[in-house]
């Protein structure tokens, strides 16, 4: 994280010794973006917060872990598609899966989905995107997500 | 009917808040546990969302029109999808930075299938996170997800591009 906060505070160091007037405009800029949007960012988090009250990890675990194969993939692509989570949860939480003998493909349907398929973030996508082009893009990304994980059971021996 | 719409919106938030704070002062578990997924979850976007503007902000006085639209534009080739991942490698948090990321790059004249291209990738090739995953899932299965992804995120951005510029579709910032 701390890498973010350098090359910020670096490059607007940059910008300020080049420009002071583009500097504050560009500061400017930020500020008003992110007034505009914070809405939907509001309407994420709150769709978040009762989501994950609704499907905590536990809930995930035993639905990928108890199931054949490719109900696995299904239930996994589903719960990752619904649901968001950053990475320092995610994969740790794949790791404990995949030591309790949860297959790769299952976690590749399930991380896959998590990162390329936001139904949480589409209340941010839709104020871009409009509705139509965001359901298009994630309907792509979820089939994208399935390709993936079956190319991973595929390579890792899982898929015969 | 548009206004009305807004209100609800209002209004669905306003309970939303009273149910939390209600929640904490009758000690009412799932109440709590929903407030504090709101906080662990405001916290880490608090974090990346500040810094992630700036540099939109920043992108959008230095950087120049023509040189977006050269790069990434109507006539930037392969070339542009590969600018376009790298620049995807180093976007922070995921989605929800990449959308107004994707907006300033159109307006600065980027191509349709581009801005879907990095939208892709930056969902799959974020550098830290595929470091990350490598640690836990091994590297051959980053590699594979990252092989059999790129190409796919490339084919379908190039096909949904092309469709909606034939539509002269535009990208907003808010409705």
């Amino acid at each position: 994280m701390y890498y973010l906060y350098i090359a910020t505070g670096l490059t607007l160091l940059i910008s300020f010794i080049g420009n002071r007037g583009k500097t504050f405009k560009a500061v400017k800029i930020a500020f008003k973006k992110l007034v505009k949007i914070f809405p939907a960012f509001l309407t994420m988090l709150i769709l978040v917060s009762i989501v994950l009250f609704l499907v905590p990890d536990k809930t995930i675990s035993n639905y990928l872990g108890n199931n054949g194969k490719f109900i696995g993939v299904i239930l996994a692509s589903f719960f990752g598609s619904i649901t968001l989570m950053p990475g320092f949860i995610a994969f740790p939480l794949c790791g404990i899966l995949f030591k309790k003998g949860v297959g790769y493909m299952i976690l590749s349907a399930f991380t896959t989905t998590l990162m390329m398929v936001g139904i949480l973030t589409y209340p941010i996508e839709k104020e871009y995107f409009g509705v139509k082009v965001s359901i298009i893009r994630n309907t792509i990304s979820f089939f994208i997500a399935i390709i993936v994980a079956l190319s991973i059971g595929f390579f890792f021996g899982e898929l015969l | 009917m548009k206004l009305q719409n807004k209100y609800i919106k209002a209004l669905a938030i306003i309970i939303y808040f009273v149910f939390i704070i209600g929640s904490f002062v009758i000690g009412f578990k799932p109440g709590k546990q929903i407030g504090h997924n709101f906080i662990t979850f405001s916290m880490e976007m608090l974090k990346i969302l500040p810094c992630a503007f700036i540099l939109i902000g920043l992108f959008e006085v230095w950087v120049k029109k023509e040189s977006i639209e050269k790069h990434l534009g109507k006539g930037s080739g392969m070339l542009g999808y590969i600018w376009v991942i790298i620049l995807a490698g180093t976007t922070v948090g995921g989605l929800y930075v990449a959308f107004p990321v994707a907006y300033s790059l159109f307006k600065k004249g980027a191509k349709l299938a581009v801005i879907f291209t990095y939208i892709g990738a930056s969902a799959i090739c974020r550098i830290p996170m595929t470091i990350f995953e490598s640690s836990f899932m091994g590297i051959k299965f980053s590699l594979i997800r990252l092989i059999v992804s790129v190409p796919l995120v490339i084919l379908s951005s190039i096909w949904l591009g092309n469709y909606l510029e034939k539509k002269s579709y535009r990208i907003m910032e808010g409705k």
